[in-house]
């Protein structure tokens, strides 16, 4: 039905955000948190994911393109709303802001974070390793700007989670829903931790 | 002699729809228990600004003057609600007063809220008891159901949580939270329930609930403590529901 249109984009937009890009980030940062073991263990993960089988069609159908949908459907979102929390500061107001912010910055994030990761890797020969990521972060300018990405992203997913349960009905009472901000802040500070410490593991 | 208190009241004021919007100051004699409307009638009585210059009277509207008409909304510093329950004792000064812009203006702080009335008719927020015959008694409702229900009921279509919403802008066609709990009251009434795929259906369109960014304003400022978040979030769950029955099939009301 062609005026249901919106309506499936947006619970599509809010899917995708948690399977598969919530889950391909929740699984990124454990493979990162290897590096806290060292130099081999960081490889041994990072080989393992490298070696998947049908890896291009992962890549393709469980990152690529749900990202992109994500990303762009979300632009779209992201302005068409007017934010006003200077005139209604209030806690979820400042989280609908947040929201749209983390989505911005982690959209510019991951394309920078691609182009200097993916694609080095695809179309320039360079090889994904501990010492890869050891160069991009070797000056205290990209590995600020890494930990910026990487907490907007974890945020993002966080908080994210809140507005699924909303969004598909889930949480209804607002018990319920302040119940789920907790959750998904414990969630945001616990996958930051894991995030953060692995980055700073390659510094 | 003792200085005469006075309240100084800074107005946004709009000329006609299309010209531009300005500020004009008034200072009007003080009283205790001055709502913002008699406030208002103090200015018409004698529409001089504060320095002194002869000008138009501010233009409002107003009916109820008891807080169940919604016709006298207004952005009072900076939050939206009626003028009339509005206490000026209880207000911060310099009282601002503009119009709630999310709205055409029409004059002032007058507004054509015409896009909620016609959001109502959109989603059919009414109960279609009228046959060609006489259809007898609907079901009846458990009292307890009605008094949840009479909680949804009390919305005046005032427009305050359209007027904070974020997402209610000229960017979007989100018809906003009131409409939206209306569909929510009138599907939990046992007669208006014959109709509520029909109304699930209507705000699983464009401009429907799915337009909603979940920050939460409409709640907070809603004048009748409507709890309008619960309805998005129970609309949400039907219609989730409703989009399965669609898409795998089933019986579709």
């Amino acid at each position: 039905m062609a005026a249901n249109r919106e309506f499936f984009n947006r619970k599509l937009h809010s899917l995708l955000g948690v399977i598969p890009v919530g889950a391909f980030l929740f699984v990124h940062l454990t493979v990162n948190f290897q590096a806290t073991k060292g130099e081999d263990a960081y490889n041994k993960a990072s080989e393992f994911m490298g070696n998947l089988p049908y890896l291009l069609f992962l890549e393709i159908f469980l990152i690529f393109l749900p990202l992109l949908f994500h990303a762009i459907y979300g632009i779209y979102v992201a302005f068409t709303a007017k934010n006003n929390v200077t005139q209604y500061s209030w806690f979820r107001n400042w989280m609908f802001l947040l929201q749209r912010l983390t989505g911005i910055i982690t959209l510019v994030y991951v394309a920078w974070h691609v182009w200097n990761t993916t694609i080095q890797a695809k179309f320039f020969n360079a090889e994904v390793n501990f010492d890869m990521m050891a160069n991009i972060v070797d000056n205290p300018v990209t590995l600020g700007l890494y930990i910026v990405g990487i907490v907007s992203a974890v945020f993002h997913l966080a908080n994210g989670l809140w507005s699924f349960c909303v969004s598909w009905g889930l949480t209804i009472t607002p018990k319920s829903q302040r119940v789920f901000t907790w959750i998904t802040m414990a969630i945001f500070v616990a996958l930051s931790y894991v995030g953060v410490t692995a980055i700073l593991a390659f510094a | 002699m003792a200085e005469k208190k006075t309240i100084r009241f800074i107005i946004t004021r709009q000329d006609n729809p299309n010209s531009a919007p300005y500020k004009e100051e008034f200072d009007i004699p003080y009283r205790p228990n001055l709502n913002v409307i008699a406030a208002l009638m103090e200015i018409r009585r004698n529409p001089v600004t504060a320095d002194g210059k002869k000008t138009t009277p501010v233009a409002w509207e107003m009916n109820c003057l008891e807080e169940v008409c919604g016709a006298c909304s207004m952005v009072i510093n900076g939050k939206p609600r009626q003028s009339c329950s509005a206490i000026v004792d209880q207000l911060e000064q310099p009282i601002r007063l503009e119009p709630m812009k999310t709205f055409p203006v029409v004059r002032d702080l007058i507004v054509d809220r015409s896009r909620m009335f016609d959001a109502l008719k959109k989603v059919k927020a009414w109960i279609p008891i009228d046959g060609s015959y006489d259809l007898g008694p609907g079901p009846r409702m458990p009292e307890v159901k009605r008094q949840w229900a009479y909680e949804l009921a009390k919305c005046m279509t005032c427009g305050c949580c359209l007027e904070a919403c974020p997402n209610v802008n000229d960017r979007s066609g989100f018809i906003g939270p009131a409409p939206l709990s209306q569909v929510r009251l009138f599907n939990a009434h046992p007669t208006g329930a014959m109709h509520k795929a029909e109304r699930l259906q209507t705000i699983m369109g464009d401009g429907g609930l799915a337009n909603c960014g979940n920050s939460q304003n409409c709640v907070q400022v809603c004048p009748k403590g409507i709890p309008l978040t619960t309805s998005i979030a129970a609309l949400n769950r039907d219609t989730t529901i409703q989009s399965f029955k669609n898409f795998f099939g089933s019986d579709k009301v």
